[in-house]
């Protein structure tokens, strides 16, 4: 498994090994020593097999089998940005691109990773856990830049775009970034991220957040992965949150051929709350995989799930959600749901939720369905006059409805409902319901 | 507008009509009675196209067409309403969006200008009116909470949005107290005219009171035994289907 070759996790240490001298930081020994340490947690576990019991049902083989390049600088720039006006932040195949973004006036800091990573010392590794975590080894070895936002004390952020875009490259390029957000007592932002590629470009996108959440504060952080479908995106997010703090991840994941979207949450204070939320569509020759890890390490915290997937053509999906509850953590009100519709009989789904608990006054529950199109629901609607492929998308829209009405911020909402209605239209339906 | 000629239809290879025929004239209004499961709701099924429902042998012309040969909203847009017994319930679906949708299917199929929401929204509400429904029936989604009779209103709102040439009325009048049983009387009335027939499927003479048929049937075995007037639904409401399944 870490031979060295030109595929697998030995090209990757093996890259790290040449680079070394020249990857950012690498005049700063804590900087080297965070990579050194990834290094070795990425040598002891390589990409990780089906006998790990977290990757029981997501195969990397085929990230394991795939010839990685290097990302080139971009040359592209053939890329049109969607209008917004919004701040922004854009990075084109894992870089940050000043000349692209727009941040001026910001009461709080947006900055390149690879340009303040002198500054981030005791920072930067705090919430990664790469010793369990392979990705997230494999992201601290290869880390090239990332984005650093932080928000002071009582400031209202408001609404900041991290746009993420890959460019056609002749060698599949591999990409690690690592974004870093903090939130201080009291500050508040929506985080809105948009990943998106070529339809037949070949690439590994392999981000991992560190997010820390202070007493009182909120994030707000909105996620639409709509990869290339030759893409592999592996992306792991560690969030802590503080005393009264509340973090709140809506993400959907719809792009790439093989995508994992990894969250983990800790409520570390008292009263800290989290809602994770989420939609998985999936079509033909695609595999999104969605797992959480809720730590509750404090008492009289709420946490909330709702995770939807529809799954259409030869398609497959998994969740896996586990919930721990620490004998601290009294007074746990833990809830989370994970539903899957099937559109077509070749579609799986696997469904994994886990639940810990040692504390012994807390309310926790979970839930998992699995479902095809209601077929008296379906003659309703054509009976009516509707099209059996606009039914569908009503009754799929429907199904979705509950994950996206649980999104608080209405910009992510809104942010979320033209995706839908895009990946539905990518699977030539033409039009949902009309709104009256 | 409609003729069913022999028509025998299987559910789950369980043989339920056997050999119904009947014809219904433009602007002619008909009654089915006929003891539970005598195949009344069947019927209304196979003439909207549910799946499931397999017509073994006989025909079906609607307006010249054959019905069996068309999909479920072919069969809508062409003109076919049927007013469910039991309607769903679709969370997560609006009643108004669900209803500009299926109004705007209705109309693009018949090439007809499509309503934007703010016409929509005055053509419902002037229907709701006369259904005497409250507005918020339609933020709230379909069906969803609805008392029983809240759903049969809901049915009727859709049938009088889409104006149908053919309505089926499965029951639509079972579990009603007076006043809304009046009001589907009078949905149903105000269609009435010369290029609108309807199949009103119905246990109580009650219904028949305010709308008048032209020709009543009863059902029983998946055939009909005995067709008349009016006075056939006094009449059985009087003796019950007893003495007309005997004697058939
Ligand atoms: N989906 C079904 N599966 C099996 N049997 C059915 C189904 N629907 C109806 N039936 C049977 O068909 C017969 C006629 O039913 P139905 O048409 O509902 O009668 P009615 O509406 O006159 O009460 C009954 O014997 C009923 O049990
Ligand atoms: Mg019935």
């Amino acid at each position: 498994m870490t031979a060295v070759g030109t595929t697998g996790a030995g090209a990757f240490l093996a890259r790290h090994e040449g680079l070394r001298a020249r990857l950012p930081g690498a005049h700063l020994p804590w900087v080297t020593a965070l990579r050194e340490a990834s290094a070795e947690a990425f040598r002891a576990q390589g990409f990780p097999t089906r006998r790990v019991e977290a990757w029981k049902y997501t195969d990397l083989a085929a990230v394991n089998g795939t010839v990685f390049g290097e990302p080139l600088t971009g040359v592209d720039d053939a890329l049109t940005l969607p209008a917004t006006t919004n701040p922004r932040a854009v990075f084109v195949d894992g870089r940050f691109r000043a000349d692209l973004s727009t941040l001026e006036g910001l009461a709080y800091t947006v900055e390149s990773l690879a340009a303040v990573l002198p500054t981030l010392e005791g920072r930067l590794g705090a919430v990664a856990r790469p010793a369990e975590q392979a990705l997230a080894a494999l992201n601290g070895m290869l880390f090239e830049d990332g984005l650093v936002v932080t928000v002071p004390a009582g400031v209202a952020g408001g609404v900041l775009e991290l746009l993420s875009f890959a460019t056609v490259s002749e060698r599949a390029p591999a990409y690690h970034p690592r974004h870093l957000v903090q939130l201080e007592d009291g500050a508040s932002l929506t985080l809105i991220e948009t990943a998106s590629g070529p339809a037949a470009a070949r690439y590994l996108h392999n981000p991992v957040f560190e997010i820390e959440v202070a007493a009182k504060a909120r994030l707000n952080h909105g996620r639409l992965q709509q990869e290339g479908l030759d893409a592999f995106f592996l992306s792991t997010v560690y969030a802590r949150v503080a005393e009264g703090g509340a973090y709140d991840n809506f993400t959907l994941n719809a792009g790439g051929r093989l995508a994992r979207n990894e969250i983990h949450v800790a409520l570390q204070g008292p009263k800290a709350e989290c809602h994770m939320n989420g939609v998985q569509l999936v079509a033909d020759g695609q595999h999104a995989d969605t797992t959480t890890a809720l730590d509750h390490a404090a008492p009289d915290c709420a946490s909330r799930q709702t995770y939807k997937t529809v799954l259409a053509g030869r398609s497959r999906g998994v969740f896996q959600g586990k919930i721990l509850v620490r004998k601290i953590a009294q007074k746990t009100d833990g809830y989370q749901m994970n539903q899957a519709l099937l559109l077509s009989p070749e579609a799986e789904i696997d469904s994994k939720p886990q639940l810990e608990i040692y504390a012994d006054d807390v309310k926790c529950s979970h839930g998992a369905t699995v479902g095809e199109l209601d077929a008296d629901n379906l003659f309703f609607l054509r009976s009516r006059g509707i099209p059996l492929d606009q039914a569908k998308a009503i009754l799929v829209e429907a199904f979705l409805t509950e994950a996206v009405e649980a999104v608080a911020d209405e910009d992510i909402r809104n942010a979320l409902s033209t995706a839908v209605t895009g990946w539905w239209q990518r699977q030539g339906v033409a039009g949902g319901i009309e709104v009256a | 507008m409609l003729k069913i000629e022999n028509l025998h239809a299987t559910v789950d290879g369980k043989p339920i009509l056997k050999g119904l025929s009947l014809s219904i004239a433009p602007g002619e209004i008909h009654a089915i009675m006929g003891p539970n499961g005598s195949g009344k709701s069947t019927l209304s099924y196979v003439l909207a196209g549910r799946e499931g429902y397999e017509v073994t042998e006989g025909s079906v012309t609607f307006m010249g067409q054959d019905l069996l040969a068309m999909e479920p909203e072919e069969r809508a847009v062409a003109g076919v309403f049927l007013a469910f017994q039991a309607p769903v319930e679709l969370p997560g679906v609006g009643n108004a969006n669900f209803l500009r949708t299926a109004l705007n299917a209705v109309r693009r199929a018949k090439g007809e200008a499509e309503v934007d929401a703010i016409q929509f929204l005055k053509l419902a509400r002037a229907r709701m009116k006369v259904l005497n429904m409250p507005d918020d029936m339609l933020k709230r989604p379909v069906n969803v909470g609805f008392s029983g009779g809240e759903k049969k209103r809901n049915e009727m709102l859709q049938m009088a949005m889409l104006s149908p040439k053919l309505a089926l009325l499965d029951e639509t009048d079972s579990g009603l107290d007076i006043d809304a049983l009046k009001m589907v009387a009078d949905t149903v009335n105000s269609l009435r005219g010369p290029d609108f027939s309807a199949l009103v499927i119905t246990h109580y003479q009650r219904l028949l009171n305010h709308i008048v048929p032209d020709h009543v049937h009863v059902l029983s075995a998946g055939r009909i035994i005995r067709s008349g007037g009016p006075e056939l639904a006094q009449e059985l409401e009087a003796t019950g289907y007893a003495a007309s399944v005997a004697a058939a």
